[in-house]
């Protein structure tokens, strides 16, 4: 019984090693996205980064902090998934209790799946063009609502996938008590699915706070924390935009510390999700 | 005979392909019936005629009347959830709900709003998990996933789930074909226990356990009921040459 160099051994051999080279490039890469993020940004990074507005003059100077964007994101990611969460689960839903496989179900996944695959910037366009129409200027609101239009689709098709693969017999165990449509898909449906719910929320939500360009024009840029709705948000990927663009190294180096924040914060998103989703699915059908 | 269900002149079809062919039965009150017959012969088809689960498969067509208490259920306005309270399922495979084995016992009792409190919530629960044979077993972990127990157990979970929501009747889809000897015996014995209140009707493809189990038999060859009586009768002195053969091994 012993091994010998026969073609199938070898075509397994290459095949492994081009999976291992492509993994390693991959992980390399974050590995390098990590490393430059944090070799650049920790020295900028302070306690008055987080914890205060920006001082001295123009949002883009070297003093202060940059509160306004890492609350102005939290509050237009959060306000973008809520709207996108109260719209996408009845729609996963109901993709899913009543259109199934048919032709209606056909369409209306294709139609999210291109939406999925619109540029943020069209979003954005999209949503300045509706501002003037209501005659809105650059609010949170506007960015909350572009943000909900570019999270709905992700959020939908994440949950429909989630939602499919649920086992039939499932439903029809819970059918077969004399459970309604409805309760089969509220009270069954949707405890099966909490786990890749919530993950998908949170997928949605990492979208949502990471976009530049669906904010540039709806939400617009501030120094300030915005206390009402009408007025305009500042967003930490902006931040890292604008910042990046000046000639100062100082401010420069501000630019990777708001990025190294930005990940921070979707990193303890990824984190905690996870989290929830375990204990969630201590109840769930495998 | 006191005749709980009904069925005239039924045929099903599952696209073109007709599967039941004009069945014209009875099924005796309060007694175990049993549909037996080779695979492919449409006993599960006809069985699921009664809780009107057929027409969940694609594309089928169901014509004809099932009469549960004299009343056709395959009427416009009747109530689809209400004939499946009525009529309880047990499946082949057990598929506990996705919750707890206390809440797999209490759903049904919560959509139906059978119960008015905790405390009556709790004694049904406790009381329906006596009745499956499942209490002693699962009293110091109510709490658990449903999923933890065994697929034994899961069986008479589901069992205890289905009496929860008080059916007139029950019906079991081979519902020990997925389990060991000593979980189908556990299972067949809570049946034989329930038969003096409920009327069951049970498909199964082994001959033995027909005979363990029934009080009336249906006998059901290609899509078309052979021969039907009292179970004493039907194995004992078949009156169709087909049923003689099924009895004999043949097919």
């Amino acid at each position: 019984m012993k091994k010998h160099w026969h073609r199938r051994h070898i075509v397994e051999a290459i095949v492994k090693a081009l999976m291992m080279f492509s993994f390693a490039i991959v992980a390399g890469s974050l590995g390098l996205i990590l490393w430059t993020v944090i070799s650049r940004g920790l020295p900028a990074l302070t306690w008055s980064m987080i914890t205060q507005t920006p001082k001295g003059g123009f949002y883009l100077g070297k003093e202060g902090g940059i509160l306004n964007a890492i609350i102005g994101s939290l509050y237009l990611a959060g306000g973008g998934t809520l709207i996108a969460l109260i719209f996408s689960l009845p729609i996963a839903l109901y993709l899913e209790t009543y259109l199934g496989d048919s032709g209606w179900g056909h369409y209306i996944r294709l139609a999210l799946d291109v939406l999925w695959g619109i540029p943020s910037i069209v979003y954005g366009a999209f949503g300045f063009t509706v501002m003037l129409a209501l005659g809105l200027r650059a609010s949170l609101l506007g960015g909350i609502i572009t943000l909900a239009l570019l999270e709905l689709p992700i959020m939908t098709r994440a949950m429909d996938e989630v939602i499919r693969r649920m086992p039939v017999d499932l439903e029809q165990a819970a059918l077969a008590l004399g459970s309604t449509r409805l309760e089969v898909a509220a009270r069954v449906v949707t405890r099966q699915m909490l786990p890749g719910i919530v993950t998908a929320i949170l997928l949605a939500f990492g979208r949502g706070i990471g976009d530049a360009a669906a904010v540039l024009f709806t939400a617009g840029f501030t120094d300030r924390i915005p206390t009402s709705l009408m007025q305009p948000a500042a967003s930490l990927p902006l931040a890292v935009f604008f910042q990046l663009g000046m000639p100062y190294p100082e401010v420069q180096k501000r630019a990777y510390a708001s990025a190294l924040i930005l990940t921070i914060i979707v990193l303890a998103i990824s984190l905690g999700s996870r989290w929830i989703a375990s204990r969630l699915s201590k109840y769930v059908l495998k | 005979m006191d005749a709980h269900i009904q069925v005239k002149n039924l045929n099903a079809y599952y696209g073109n392909a007709q599967a039941l062919k004009d069945i014209n039965i009875e099924i005796p009150s309060k007694q175990i019936t049993v549909i037996m017959g080779p695979s492919g012969c449409g006993k599960t088809t006809l069985l699921k005629t009664f809780n009107r689960f057929l027409e969940l498969t694609d594309e089928t067509t169901i014509i004809g009347e099932v009469l549960v208490d004299g009343q056709n259920i395959y009427e416009k306005d009747i109530d689809v959830t209400e004939v499946r309270k009525r009529v309880g399922l047990l499946a082949q495979r057990p598929f506990p709900l996705p919750m707890s084995i206390y809440e797999n016992v209490a759903y049904g009792m919560h959509i139906h709003r059978t119960k008015n409190n905790r405390d009556e919530y709790r004694q049904a629960v406790r009381h329906y998990l006596e009745v499956a044979g499942l209490y002693e077993e699962v009293k110091t972990r109510l709490m658990s996933p449903a999923t933890s127990l065994s697929i034994g157990q899961q069986q008479r979970l589901c069992l205890a789930r289905g009496l929860a929501v008080e059916p007139e009747i029950i019906l079991g889809d081979e519902p020990t074909s997925a389990l060991d000897p000593i979980s189908s015996q556990h299972i067949e014995g809570r049946l034989l226990d329930l038969k003096k209140q409920y009327t069951t009707v049970i498909v199964t493809h082994t001959l033995r356990q027909a005979k363990r189990l029934a009080d009336y038999v249906i006998f059901m060859y290609l899509g078309e009921v052979v021969e039907a009586g009292p179970a004493k009768e039907v194995f004992n002195n078949p009156k169709q040459e087909r049923t003689r053969a099924y009895l004999e091994g043949q097919f």
